[in-house]
C-alpha cells in the first residue's frame, strides 16, 4: 500500500478563492492511500517547498500529489523538490490542476470546491499506479542550424558562433539578409538599413564559425534535442564558389538582360547570372535555371567564356548532405499578403502607381531603381500627393487575416515622413483604422511626422480608380467626422500584411513543431517561454513566430542564442524518462508497434528469454529510448498489452477514469 | 457525489475529457488563463497525445458512471507528435463509428480537435457537450447505449473479436 502526500495550495486567493481548500483537504485524506493532507498559502514558494519536504519526510511518504496550478507551469520544479530535497523519485508526483482548469473558471466555492475534489481522487488513484523513472544521459552535438538567414537568422549565428560554437546559415534565396537590406531607413532613428545589416552579412560571411548555404532547404530532420540528423539540399548554382573571386564579369556580359529583379520588387530587371544586389553575402554570384540560355536552350554560354578562372559549371548538380547538429533554431521570416488577389478594389496591381510598402522602399533608397528619386512607376514624374493605405491585409478578417501587422503603423510614418522630406510641397494623406505606436521614441516619431504635415485619416479606402489622366481617385470614409473623402493622388502606397512564408507548414512537419491559427510557429509558452517551441532543442527568432520590427527581432534573436549556447555548452542532457516500454513476456512480435510509431523508434529484435523456465529465442519490439518521444501511440495500436508508455501507465489512467466514473 | 444538484434536483452529468498535453490540455488552460466561464461537468484527464487513448478507457468510463467521454486532441496535421499519429486518431474514429453503430448515442463519445490557443473553442466545446448530455439524462436510464458499450466491451476483451469488429467498422466507413 502506498503512502500517498495530498499538498493542496491557495495560490494565495487564486485558487482559496473559488476552491475551499480545507474542504479538499479534509476529502482527501478520506481518499485510499492518502496518508497525509495539507494546505499551504504558496506550495511553489521557498517556504512550500519546505512544508512539502519536511511532511514527506515526517510521515514517510513514497507518492506525492500537489493540487495546484496547472502541471505545465510547475510540475517541473515539484520534480526537482523531490530530486534534490528528498529520497522520493520525482516521477512518484501528479499534479492536480485546481487553477487554470478549476479556480479560474468557476465562479463559487459550491461548483469549485467539489470538482477540485473530483480532481484530486483522479490525481491520487493515478498517483498509486506512478513507478519510479530514471533518466539517462544524452550526449549534445555542439552545432547549431539556423533556418532562414534573415536579421534573425544572422543576428543569433553571430551570437552563437562568437560563443565558440560552429553554425550553419540555411537559406532558401540566393543570398542572406531577408528584408532588411531591401529596406531604405529604419523607424525610428532613421539610420540607413542597409549601413547596419550588411556589414552583419560580410561578417557571416568571414566568421570562421559560420558556413552559409544559399539556394538551400532543409528536407529531412531526424533525431531529437543534442542529436538532430538533418538533410540539406543546396540547389545548384552552377558556378564553383571554390574558383570564383565574385569579379562580376559574367553579370556584366549576360545577355538575358530582362528579367525582372527581386530585390527591387520587380521596378529594375537584372540578368541570369547575378547577384541580388552589390553587397549580397555570399559575394559570388548564382545561375538563374530558368532564365539562363544556356540552361534552357542549351546555347549561349557566354559567361563560360569571359569567367577568368573557369568558374562557371553548367553541369552542377544539387548536393544533398545529411549532418548532425545539437540545436535548431527557426528564422523563416515573413512574406508579404499578395494583395492583387485580394483587394480588386484597389486596382488588384492593374495600375502601375499602385504600389506596395516595400517597393516604395526601393523606391526611396539611393541604390534603387530611381537612384532614390520617388517617381511613379508608370510614367517616371514625380508624384505630388501620395496616399498611403494601413491595414491593407491586417485586421481583415474576411479578406485578409486578422491579426495586427505590428510594424507597418510606424512604417507608415516612416513613409510619409521621407515623401515629404523628398519632395518638397508634395502633400501626403494617411488612411488609417488605428495608430499603434507602443515602443521607445515611436510615437514621438509618429508626433514628428504629424508636425510634418501628414494628413491622417481614419477610415479604410473603399475604391481606387484611375482616370484618364493618370490620378488614382482614392474613395473612403473619415469615419471620425462621417464624411465622404475622395483623394486626387498621383501614386498610392498600401502597407500589406505580413503573413508567414511559403513553405511554413512543410517545415513544421519536417522539424515537428507546432503553427498557429496564423500560421507562424508556435511558442513553447507566450510569456515565459517565448522562444522555445515545444520541441526539445527548436527555437524561434524573428518574425518567424509572428509579426514584429526589427528592435524586436533582433532582441529575440539573441535570447534564442542564449538558449541555443546554454544547451551547446553542455556535455550531455537528460532524457526524458516518460517513454514506451515493451514487457518481453507479453510481445507476440507482431510489429504493429513498429508501423505506428511516427518516429521509428521501435524496431522489432531477436532476444533470447526465458520462458517457462526454458530459454526461447523469439522476436520481440524494442523501443530506442532516445528516439521516442512518449505519445504513446504504439500502447495503443499493442494487442497483448505488452506495449506500455511510461509516467502514463495504463494502469494508471483506468485506474483515474475510475476513480472519477465511480466518485 | 450527489449526481443531482440538491436545491434544483437537475442532473449534473460526469464527462471526462481527455485532453491532450499540448494542445487541448493547453487551451483548457489558456481558457483559464482568461478566466472564462464553463459548466464544471467536465473533468479533463491529460494525456500526452490524443493517440494515447485506448478504447477501453472509452468503455470503462461510459460503463462504470461516466454519462459522456470526450477525446480532444490537436488539429490532425499539427499533432505536436508529428504525423504518425494520424493513424492514432483514424482508430479512434473508426472506434467511435463502431460503439455508435452499436447503438451508443452518438453525443456520448465525442471526438474534438482543439488547439492551444483555441481556448475560446475549448470553453465552447465544454457548453455545448455539457447541454446535450444534459438533454439526454443520465447514461444509467439509456439502455440501448448501455448495452451498446457493454457489448462493445465484450468483444474488445478478446482479441480476435475486436479485429473482426474493426475490420467490420473500417469496412462500413
Ligand atoms: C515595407 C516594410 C518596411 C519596414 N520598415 C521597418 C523599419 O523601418 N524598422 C523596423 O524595425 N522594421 C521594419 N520592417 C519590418 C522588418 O522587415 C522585419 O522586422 C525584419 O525584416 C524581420 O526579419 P526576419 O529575419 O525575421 O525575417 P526576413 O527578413 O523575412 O528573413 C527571413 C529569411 O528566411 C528565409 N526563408 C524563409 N523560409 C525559408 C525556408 N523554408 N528555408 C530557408 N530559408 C527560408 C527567407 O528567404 C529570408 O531570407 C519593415 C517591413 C516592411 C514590409
Ligand atoms: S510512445 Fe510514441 S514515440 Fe514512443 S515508441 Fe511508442 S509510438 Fe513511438
Ligand atoms: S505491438 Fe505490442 S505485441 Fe506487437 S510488436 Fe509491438 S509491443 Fe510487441
Amino acid at each position: 500500500m502506498s503512502r500517498i502526500g495530498v499538498f493542496v495550495c491557495h495560490c494565495g486567493t487564486n485558487i482559496a478563492g473559488t476552491v475551499d481548500v480545507e474542504a479538499v483537504a479534509d476529502a482527501a485524506r478520506q481518499m485510499p492511500n492518502v496518508a497525509y493532507a495539507g494546505t499551504n498559502k504558496y506550495m511553489c514558494s521557498a517556504q512550500g517547498q519546505d512544508y512539502i519536504v519536511d511532511i514527506i519526510k515526517e510521515h514517510n511518504l513514497d507518492r506525492v500529489v500537489i493540487a495546484s496550478c496547472s502541471p505545465r507551469m510547475h510540475e517541473r520544479l515539484f520534480r526537482k523538490v523531490l530530486a534534490e530535497k528528498t529520497d522520493l523519485n520525482p516521477y512518484l508526483l501528479e499534479v492536480a490542476n485546481i487553477r487554470e482548469q478549476c479556480s479560474w473558471v468557476h465562479k463559487d466555492k459550491q461548483i469549485g470546491t467539489p470538482k477540485a475534489i473530483n480532481l484530486v481522487a483522479m490525481a491520487v488513484a493515478k498517483a498509486d499506479c506512478d513507478t519510479q523513472l530514471f533518466t539517462h544521459e544524452i550526449p549534445v552535438t555542439k552545432r547549431a542550424l539556423i533556418i532562414g538567414g534573415g536579421i534573425a537568422g544572422i543576428q543569433a549565428a553571430l551570437d552563437i558562433a562568437d560563443a565558440g560554437f560552429p553554425v550553419t546559415i540555411v537559406e532558401r534565396k540566393t543570398t542572406i539578409g531577408g528584408k532588411m537590406p531591401m529596406l531604405d531607413k529604419t523607424f525610428p532613428t532613421l539610420d540607413c538599413s542597409a549601413c547596419i545589416s550588411t556589414p552583419k552579412m560580410s561578417e557571416c560571411e568571414a566568421h570562421p564559425l559560420i558556413e552559409i548555404k544559399t539556394l538551400s532547404e532543409v528536407e529531412k530532420v531526424e533525431g531529437y534535442i543534442g542529436n538532430f540528423d538533418v538533410t540539406i539540399r543546396e540547389k545548384a548554382k552552377y558556378i564553383d564558389y571554390d574558383k570564383c573571386t565574385g569579379c562580376g564579369m559574367c553579370e556584366t556580359k549576360c545577355p538575358q538582360k530582362k528579367i525582372p529583379s527581386e530585390f527591387n520588387q520587380g521596378m529594375s530587371t537584372r540578368t541570369a547570372v547575378y547577384k541580388p544586389f552589390p553587397q549580397a553575402v555570399p559575394s559570388k554570384p548564382t545561375i538563374d535555371a530558368d532564365h539562363c540560355r544556356m540552361l534552357t536552350e542549351g546555347k549561349c554560354g557566354v559567361c563560360a567564356k569571359v569567367c577568368p578562372t573557369g568558374a562557371i559549371d553548367y553541369q552542377d548538380v544539387d548536393r544533398v548532405t545529411t549532418e548532425r547538429y545539437g540545436a535548431i533554431v527557426l528564422a523563416t521570416g515573413y512574406e508579404l499578403i499578395d494583395w492583387t488577389r485580394l483587394y480588386g478594389e484597389y486596382g488588384g496591381g492593374r495600375y502601375a502607381d499602385v504600389i506596395s510598402g516595400l517597393q516604395f522602399e526601393r523606391l526611396v533608397n539611393a541604390s534603387g531603381p530611381t537612384e532614390g528619386h520617388i517617381l511613379r512607376p508608370s510614367d517616371g514624374t514625380e508624384p505630388k500627393t501620395m496616399v498611403i493605405v494601413k491595414c491593407v491585409g491586417s485586421r481583415d478578417p474576411h479578406k485578409g487575416v486578422p491579426y495586427c501587422s505590428r510594424a507597418c503603423c510606424m512604417y507608415g510614418a516612416k513613409h510619409a515622413h521621407q515623401f515629404m522630406d523628398k519632395v518638397p510641397g508634395g502633400k501626403c494623406f494617411v488612411f488609417y483604422m488605428d495608430v499603434r505606436t507602443p515602443g521607445k521614441n515611436y510615437d514621438e516619431f509618429y508626433m514628428n511626422t504629424l508636425h510634418e504635415g501628414a494628413r491622417y485619416i481614419r477610415g479604410r479606402i473603399s475604391k481606387i480608380t484611375r482616370r484618364s489622366d493618370g490620378k488614382l481617385v482614392c474613395l473612403g470614409e473619415d469615419t471620425l467626422s462621417g464624411n465622404v473623402v475622395e483623394v486626387d493622388a498621383d501614386m498610392v502606397v498600401l502597407e500589406t500584411a505580413m503573413v508567414p512564408p511559403e513553405g511554413a507548414k512543410k517545415l513544421a512537419q519536417t522539424v515537428n513543431t507546432q503553427l498557429g491559427p496564423e500560421g507562424f510557429f508556435t511558442e513553447a509558452h507566450p510569456k515565459l517561454r517565448p522562444v522555445e517551441t515545444n520541441t526539445g532543442g527548436l527555437y524561434l527568432a524573428g518574425t518567424a513566430q509572428g509579426p514584429k520590427d526589427i528592435p524586436d527581432t533582433v532582441a529575440q534573436a539573441g535570447a534564442a542564442a542564449a538558449k541555443v549556447i546554454g544547451l551547446l555548452c553542455k556535455q550531455s542532457i537528460e532524457s526524458n524518462p516518460m517513454v514506451a516500454h515493451v514487457d518481453d513476456s507479453k510481445c507476440s512480435g507482431c510489429g504493429a508497434c513498429v508501423d505506428i510509431c511516427p518516429y521509428s523508434a521501435v524496431t522489432l529484435v531477436e532476444k533470447t528469454l526465458r520462458e517457462n523456465s526454458r530459454k526461447v529465442t523469439r522476436t520481440v519490439a524494442q523501443v530506442n529510448e532516445g528516439l521516442c518521444q512518449g505519445c504513446g501511440a504504439c500502447t495503443v495500436a499493442c494487442r497483448p498489452g505488452a506495449s506500455d508508455l511510461l509516467g502514463f501507465n495504463d494502469e494508471g489512467i483506468m485506474r483515474e477514469v475510475e476513480a472519477y466514473a465511480t466518485r | 457525489m450527489p449526481r443531482d444538484n440538491e436545491q434544483t434536483g437537475e442532473f449534473t452529468p460526469k464527462i471526462l475529457a481527455f485532453c491532450c498535453n499540448w494542445c487541448t490540455y493547453a487551451g483548457a488552460d489558456l481558457a483559464g488563463l482568461n478566466r472564462m466561464n464553463y459548466p464544471a461537468d467536465v473533468k479533463v484527464l491529460r494525456v500526452p497525445c490524443s493517440g494515447r487513448v485506448n478504447p477501453q478507457y472509452v468503455l470503462k468510463a461510459l460503463q462504470s458512471g461516466c454519462d459522456g467521454v470526450l477525446v480532444c486532441g490537436c488539429h490532425p496535421g499539427d499533432c505536436h507528435y508529428s504525423t504518425g499519429n494520424y493513424y492514432a486518431k483514424r482508430r479512434m474514429m473508426i472506434f467511435k463509428r463502431m460503439v455508435e453503430f452499436a447503438g451508443l448515442s452518438p453525443e456520448r463519445f465525442q471526438i474534438r480537435w482543439i488547439s492551444g490557443s483555441e481556448a475560446g473553442k475549448f470553453r465552447d466545446t465544454v457548453v455545448e457537450v455539457s447541454e446535450q448530455i444534459r438533454a439526454l439524462g443520465p447514461m444509467e436510464n439509456d439502455a440501448p447505449s448501455r448495452a451498446a458499450i457493454d457489448a462493445v466491451a465484450g468483444t474488445v476483451a478478446s482479441p480476435e473479436a475486436d479485429e473482426e469488429l474493426f475490420a467490420a467498422a473500417k469496412e462500413a466507413i
